[in-house]
């Protein structure tokens, strides 16, 4: 898990930061953002391994940031967290790109799963 | 006019601001008067008609042949008097008055006169002075002065007198002919003749008529001059008065002095004061007419009833089919309300479990991370019991979470889905929702899900509220500390089943009638809205199953819905 590095994006301040720190207390580097914009800004300074991004967000949505992102920085695998019953969401976003999706309320082990997983797809392709 | 197209139009118009059962009735009622008044006044109209027509033309057939017959009559008795007449006119002018006189002669004449013409009686000459001169016959009236009396005055007047029947010293009812005669010289004389008058009978005998008929010569003062066969003899009244004078022969109905109805056919005769009259009993011609009536009677009186049966029959058909189609109508509105209702709930529990969904989110985090600090932590206080707590927090969370995933179902109900499912996962999410109140009111639910039932394709919201509906009627009628059993099971190659049986309070006969019914219900007022169990049957039949109930009261209520394993594509779910 060491070297993993992780973008949070999501509205929801308490949940995004209280994931960061426990993703850090797992010796992820984690970084948040708490809007769409905000990511692109971020993505300047920091490129993560992976994107846990929030589909439900005010300004640019989740899906928009999705299909920019993997546009600009096509390496970068993004996981997305949908409400419950998004499901169709969750697999649009996957047609659009992402590696998979997480309903929240979530499995801190799960989340740390999912990430392995899309690290280890990265890592084969390079 | 206008009062009876106000009628009509009353007839006509749909009391809609009537409750159900009166709308019905009156609405009933107006096509069945309408119907009969359309049916009904021609019917009556035609058979009036008819009676008329009938009458009219079986009046004029009797009528018709008993002017000819009283025709006839005149014509042969006035030919009889006539010829009779001519014969003494022949006499008294052929021969002088001394050859008259000479009683051989007048003996000779009559013999011939006996033999050639029936009736004649005797034949006399009488002179001016009103003696009789000379005199054949079988009395003794040579020398009789007639200068007194009223015929030969007439005589002497007229030329001509043809006597009204009388009976005299002969004896017998006979009539007197007299022809005056006067030579180129100026000498005047009188022939006088009596005829029997039977030869009168006997013409009436040979018109043939049959023994309800009778037929008569009466004079102007209405005394017989023939017998009649009910009213009396030769010389007798005749009670029944003859109307105006009239030439023509002429037929009316009258009474007569027996009380009976008759059809009096008569004709005044143009030479004498005589009157022919015939004489038909009503009951006796019109005994066709009478079967005639009755026949008419019986059609219109079988074409009544049957139109009548008939017209309520339809209009009962007609009713039952308006109710049908009204009661189909609202409860589709009913349908369409209540689930446009429940949509409502659904979005609305859709926003709330999206809504609660995130602080959800964030307490489960919060929790979490605290669960790492302690974990992280060998050392902090009271380690196992924070642990516990927490523990705790996170297990309420997911039940938070169960809790929204329901709401979410509920509200995904709303929109209708043909998808291919298991009908046993639907029974266990479904019996979810009930589980809690089970437990709390000690309710036992039994399953007996058949393992490996087909998947069908069916909607999995709908099917959710057509279990619900039923489990929640029996979660009403078993009251604290009964049984729900579930069972499912396959019954063909195209249909699966589902059973639920409760031990509840069941229902009678009647209830069982209307349990489908939209808005019936037995439960108090605010507990139930009867809709229940009529969605549930619409739901099921939509997607191409059936539904039936048994129940006993006091022993349970028992459910088996049948669904395809193929939802039929034109239900439209």
């Amino acid at each position: 898990m060491k070297d993993w590095k992780v973008l949070l994006v999501d509205d929801e301040k308490e949940f995004v930061v209280t994931i960061a720190e426990r993703l850090g207390m797992r010796g992820i580097i984690t970084e948040t953002v708490f809007e769409g914009e905000g990511a692109f800004k971020k993505l300047e300074t920091f490129e993560p391994d992976v994107m846990v991004l929030d589909l439900m967000m005010p300004g640019m949505s989740g899906l928009t940031v999705l299909e920019k992102v993997k546009k600009l920085y096509p390496k970068i695998e993004v996981i997305l967290l949908t409400g419950i019953g998004s499901t169709p969401e969750g697999l649009t976003g996957m047609r659009l790109g992402a590696f998979d999706y997480l309903m929240k309320p979530l499995q801190i082990d799960e989340l740390i799963q999912k990430i392995g997983m899309a690290i280890n797809k990265r890592s084969s392709a390079t | 006019m206008r009062s009876i197209k106000g009628l009509i139009e009353d007839l006509l118009s749909i009391p809609e601001e009537r409750s159900t059962p009166e709308r019905y009735r009156i609405v009933g009622r107006n096509i069945a008067i309408l119907m009969l008044t359309t049916t009904l006044v021609p019917l009556a109209l035609m058979t009036a008609i008819n009676y008329y027509e009938y009458k009219a033309a079986l009046r004029n057939e009797i009528q018709a042949p008993m002017k000819t017959l009283v025709n006839k009559a005149k014509h042969s008795f006035e030919l009889f008097l006539a010829g009779r007449l001519s014969t003494v006119n022949f006499i008294a002018s052929a021969y002088t008055f001394e050859e008259l006189a000479d009683e051989k002669n007048l003996n000779r004449i009559f013999r011939v006169l006996k033999k050639e013409f029936e009736g004649f009686v005797d034949i006399g000459l009488i002179d001016s002075k009103g003696t009789q001169i000379s005199y054949a016959g079988p009395y003794e009236l040579q020398g009789k002065d007639y200068a007194d009396q009223a015929w030969f005055e007439q005589v002497r007047v007229n030329g001509v007198y043809i006597s009204d029947v009388f009976k005299g010293y002969r004896k017998f009812p006979h009539l007197a002919i007299a022809v005056q005669h006067i030579s180129t010289d100026g000498r005047e004389w009188i022939v006088r003749a009596t005829i029997n008058t039977a030869k009168l009978d006997d013409l009436i005998a040979s018109m043939g008529l049959d023994s309800e008929s009778d037929a008569f010569v009466i004079n102007r003062q209405g005394v017989f001059q023939t017998k009649s066969k009910f009213y009396g003899d030769v010389l007798d009244k005749c009670p029944v008065t003859i109307p105006t004078r009239s030439f023509e022969p002429t037929v009316i109905e009258r009474v007569d002095p027996l009380g009976r109805d008759i059809f009096l056919g008569y004709v005044y005769f143009n030479q004498n004061d005589f009157i022919f009259a015939f004489i038909k009993h009503k009951s006796d011609v019109l005994k066709v007419w009478y079967t005639l009536r009755a026949d008419l009677l019986i059609v219109f009186v079988i074409g009544l009833t049957v139109i009548i049966l008939g017209v309520l029959k339809l209009t009962s058909i007609m009713m039952k089919r308006m109710k049908e189609s009204d009661d189909r109508r609202t409860m589709a509105l009913r349908e369409v309300e209540h689930s446009h209702k429940l949509s409502s709930i659904g979005r609305l529990a859709a926003g709330v479990a999206h809504e609660v969904n995130n602080p959800l989110a964030v307490i489960n985090e919060k929790a979490g991370l605290m669960q790492d600090v302690i974990q992280y932590n060998p050392d902090f206080p009271d380690r196992e019991r924070f642990l516990n707590l927490v523990k705790a927090i996170i297990q309420s969370v997911e039940r938070c979470r169960t809790i929204t995933h329901r709401l979410l179902g509920f509200a995904r109900r709303m929109d209708v889905e043909v998808q291919l499912l298991d009908v046993n996962e639907v029974l266990r999410e479904t019996l979810g929702f009930l589980e809690k109140e089970a437990l709390y009111r000690n309710v036992k639910l039994d399953l007996d899900l058949l393992k490996n039932l087909p998947q069908i394709k069916s909607d999995r919201g709908q099917l959710q509220q057509v279990f619900l509906n039923i489990l929640n009627n029996a979660m009403f009628a078993i009251g604290d500390g009964g049984t729900i059993a579930i069972s499912s099971f396959e019954r063909d190659s195209e249909m699966i089943g589902v059973t639920i049986k409760d031990t509840g309070h069941g229902m009678s006969e009647e209830t069982l009638k209307h349990v489908f019914e939209p808005f019936f219900t037995t439960k108090k007022s605010g507990q139930g809205t009867g809709l229940g169990l009529s969605i549930t049957y619409g739901i099921v039949k939509r997607l191409g199953g059936d539904i039936e109930v048994q129940s006993k009261p006091g022993i349970g209520t028992f459910f088996t819905v049948y669904l395809p394993k193929q939802t039929p594509a034109q239900s439209g779910v």
